[in-house]
């Protein structure tokens, strides 16, 4: 297992975000984490990575306990993610975005190595010919490629995409789905926040489903998808919806 | 043309060598000491380009660190006897130290809560001193002009101190150069665009702040040394001088902040602008609302200054203004 | 005659583009909801109609009049009004307070006593909370103060965007009875929603987005019934 996540609960005053999530991933996986807007998924990711400490539970990295330890030690464990915002580091170019995720990562290279990294992935993620362009002068579908390729050149174990795929056309998309899978070719495990469906079906190995901060479905995509309770998630319950027409009628 | 490698670090490190000899050349004493400001300025403006211009942390109160060295050297010099250089060393380790220590607390401050508090750190100091009679009190120390006997007589003394002067500042330019070229300064570059992705890549940065700072910190420390020594007394009013903290800034931001030339042309922009100012019976009195004003216009209108710039304008440029 | 008519409206993000040929049209006193999936360009639309994306191509007209290039401040002073995503209210100011700014528009603020009885009517948990600074009441009361100040405005439309956003099922009920009250009195409403049911259950009229352009559309009750309403949202 390269993460266990146990009970993670994640409060903020008295809204609790995050209630009592436990899973497993197995390294080499693809796993998908969807549920609707609201749900609780990217607040799950900033617990993971430690953008803050859970209020209660655990998490375990490569056998490693890391709960509540900041980022940069997530990073230097070999821990990566992107943001549902991408966060281009503006006045640098894009090159030197990369090269900060290279020397900063896991291998905590120096400006030499950290730079011949760089390379390769800016050519994997297919960024290369924007090397020397500033970074605030990229269009959202690079700027979501320049954020997969500073995660990548950190080299990690475990990635944490975040929603990489909103606001891509068609095309866009597709030809970051073949990124993806190359990534996971390349060893790297993977968990991906995703609300383009076709995408994460196809692409995840298993899915998990968060809905007002509970895990309430775990599975394959084909299982996932035809799990009732995921269903009204999505669409909402259909009772409260009866309850409402009653209200109105009387 | 074959390429010249560093152009960047030569072009500056020619421009103020070449403009420091001009004293030494023509050997008149009121231009050594016009330079003399404007070489101590170039220093300490590229030190605050360290935590201001690489990491984005706008330290109004940077002068502090100028007092702090100045008064605990010159405490050397003139009450325990000292010679210059340990005392310079003094200079810039009690200003290190201080940046060191501040770095576990103001550091943690974020924007302009950072700003402010360095002010209150200046402040705060500017009164401890005040209240120490060990360095003389409100009064401050004087320093005998017999001190001066020990560097062969008081003309060789201020020649030394600018030939100090000018050593110090050269190695001030090429530490920030090498800052920036350094995965250290692509690290404070990084914290400076955004610092919670900064460190989300792994940057360290409550450790990588506080080195800037510290760094920073070290040359106008050993500088405020050199330029009491040069006075012959200090006293609390002219070591922790606000005043000159912020137009160190409109310095920075004038050349270019988050360049190695950008500092140096500001500087000396800057000081010949004052220097006409001050002739002017108007506009002697208003100079901080001068200084404040084109602070305003700068970052309304270039805020990557002068050198920011024209950098901006092709890959040529950027290759040979650093 | 539709009270509000968007035709073929195409814009988006900078060089990114969200809504392409999207066509609706709300009729005057109806309850009328977008859905769609995350992503679909609901939010993008409401914000297009609003002024605050100006749309590439296409027009948006309300009652009668070319309202595409107006200024969000414009379009709340003729009484086109939303109360955002997020609610995005004054957290350090009391619920009374917050009513107050609701105001705004001149012909508000004429009937701004009247406007507030009527709310503290609807709303009686409102009234209960007068002084209470709104940042600490519960996020159900939150989502109702957003849309009381909405309607402190005195609105010829009132958008509301995601009403049940974050919001437990529970809190949901009553917000979505007020809204139906409101109806009843006369209020044209446009609701982007991503609870399909409870949006087509509170709604009369239907529109089903999908990829930045309508999909679907009808009276609620017959789309509620839609195999498609479901391929929309989860892709299968």
């Amino acid at each position: 297992m390269i993460l266990q996540v146990q009970h993670v609960t994640k409060r903020f005053g008295g809204l609790t975000a995050v209630n009592d999530v436990t899973f497993d991933l197995p390294k080499g996986q693809i796993l998908g984490l969807i549920g609707p807007n609201g749900a609780g998924k990217t607040t799950l990711f900033n617990c993971i990575n430690g953008v803050y400490p859970p209020t209660e539970g655990k998490v375990i990295f490569n056998g490693k306990d890391i709960t509540g330890s900041p980022t940069y030690k997530a990073a230097a464990l070999g821990l990566s993610r992107t943001h549902q915002i991408v966060r281009p580091l503006n006045e640098l170019s894009v090159e030197q975005n990369v090269v900060v995720g290279a020397c900063y990562g896991r291998e905590k290279l120096g400006l030499r190595k950290a730079t011949a990294v760089a390379d390769e992935v800016m050519e994997f993620v297919g960024i290369r010919e924007r090397a020397d362009q500033l970074a605030s002068s990229l269009n959202v579908a690079q700027k979501k490629r320049l954020e997969m390729a500073r995660a990548l050149a950190a080299r990690p174990y475990l990635l944490l995409l975040d929603e990489v795929l909103a606001g891509l056309n068609t095309a866009e998309v597709s030809s970051m789905l073949d990124t993806i899978r190359n990534i996971r070719e390349q060893g790297v495990t993977i968990i991906m926040i995703e609300h383009i469906m076709h995408a994460v079906m196809s692409l995840s190995d298993r899915i998990i489903v968060l809905n007002y901060g509970e895990l309430i479905a775990e599975g394959t995509p084909d299982e996932v998808s035809q799990n009732p309770e995921v269903i009204e998630a999505y669409l909402g319950d259909p009772e409260l919806a009866a309850q409402l027409l009653e209200e109105e009628r009387a | 043309m074959k390429r010249i490698r560093l152009p960047g670090l030569w072009i500056t490190l020619i421009l103020v060598i070449g403009v420091g000899v001009i004293p030494a050349i023509n050997g008149s004493a009121s231009l050594r000491e016009s330079m003399f400001t404007i070489l101590m300025s170039v220093a300490l403006a590229s030190s605050l380009n360290i935590i201001l211009g690489y990491t984005g942390y706008v330290s109004f109160g940077h002068i502090v660190f100028f007092g702090v060295g100045g008064y605990l050297g010159f405490y050397a010099i003139s009450q325990l006897g000292w010679n210059i250089l340990p005392a310079m060393l003094v200079g810039g380790l009690s200003a290190g130290i201080l940046a060191f220590l501040l770095g576990a607390t103001v550091l943690r401050l974020r924007g302009a809560y950072f700003a402010l508090a360095t002010i209150g750190i200046n402040e705060a100091m500017r009164a401890l001193v005040i209240n120490i009679p060990l360095l003389g009190g409100p009064v401050g120390m004087e320093m005998h002009f017999s001190e001066y006997k020990k560097y062969g007589g008081p003309m060789q003394a201020l020649w030394m101190v600018y030939w100090g002067v000018l050593i110090v500042t050269v190695v001030t330019i090429i530490v920030s150069y090498y800052v920036k070229k350094s995965k250290f300064g692509l690290g404070l570059m990084a914290i400076r665009e955004d610092e919670d992705a900064a460190e989300v890549m792994g940057v360290v940065a409550p450790r990588a702040k506080t080195w800037a700072y510290v760094l920073s910190a070290i040359f106008p420390g050993i500088i405020g040394v050199l330029f009491f020594f040069k006075n012959g007394n200090i006293e609390p009013g002219d070591a922790f001088r606000l005043q000159f903290s912020i137009e160190l800034i409109v310095m920075v931001m004038l050349g270019g902040a988050g360049t190695v030339l950008g500092p140096v042309i500001g500087s000396g922009l800057y000081q010949q602008l004052r220097k006409a100012l001050l002739t002017s019976p108007i506009f002697k009195n208003i100079q901080l609302a001068v200084a404040g004003f084109l602070l305003l216009l700068i970052i309304l209108f270039i805020p990557a200054g002068a050198v920011g710039w024209l950098r901006a304008k092709s890959v040529k440029l950027r290759r040979v203004l650093e | 005659m539709a009270l509000l008519e968007v035709h073929d409206v195409n814009s988006g993000y900078g060089e990114l583009q969200i809504l392409w040929d999207a066509s609706m049209g709300l009729e005057p006193g109806q309850l009328t909801t977008l859905v769609g999936s995350n992503g679909s360009g609901k939010t993008t639309l409401l914000r297009t109609i609003m002024g605050q994306i100006k749309p590439w191509s296409g027009s948006v007209i309300f009652d009668g009049e070319d309202v595409s290039k107006l200024p969000p401040y414009v379009k709340a002073d003729i009484g086109l009004i939303m109360v955002p995503e997020g609610r995005q209210l004054f957290s350090s100011m009391t619920v009374r307070e917050n009513l107050e700014m609701g105001a705004t528009p001149k012909r508000a603020r004429a009937h701004m006593a009247q406007n507030l009885e009527k709310i503290f009517t609807i709303f009686p948990r409102l009234r209960e909370r007068a002084n209470q600074k709104a940042g600490t009441m519960s996020g159900g009361e939150q989502q109702m103060l957003a849309v009381a100040r909405g309607i402190m405005s005195e609105p010829k439309i009132l958008m509301v965007d995601e009403l049940s956003l974050g919001l437990a099922p529970v809190l949901t009920l009553d917000l979505f009875m007020a809204l139906r009250k409101l109806r009843n009195e006369g209020l044209t409403i446009l609701l982007v929603e991503q609870n399909v049911r409870m949006a087509l259950k509170v709604s009369d009229y239907a529109y089903v987005f999908n990829e930045g352009k309508v999909d679907l559309s009808g009276p609620s009750s017959e789309v509620e019934n839609n195999e498609e309403v479901r391929r929309a949202y989860l892709g299968i």
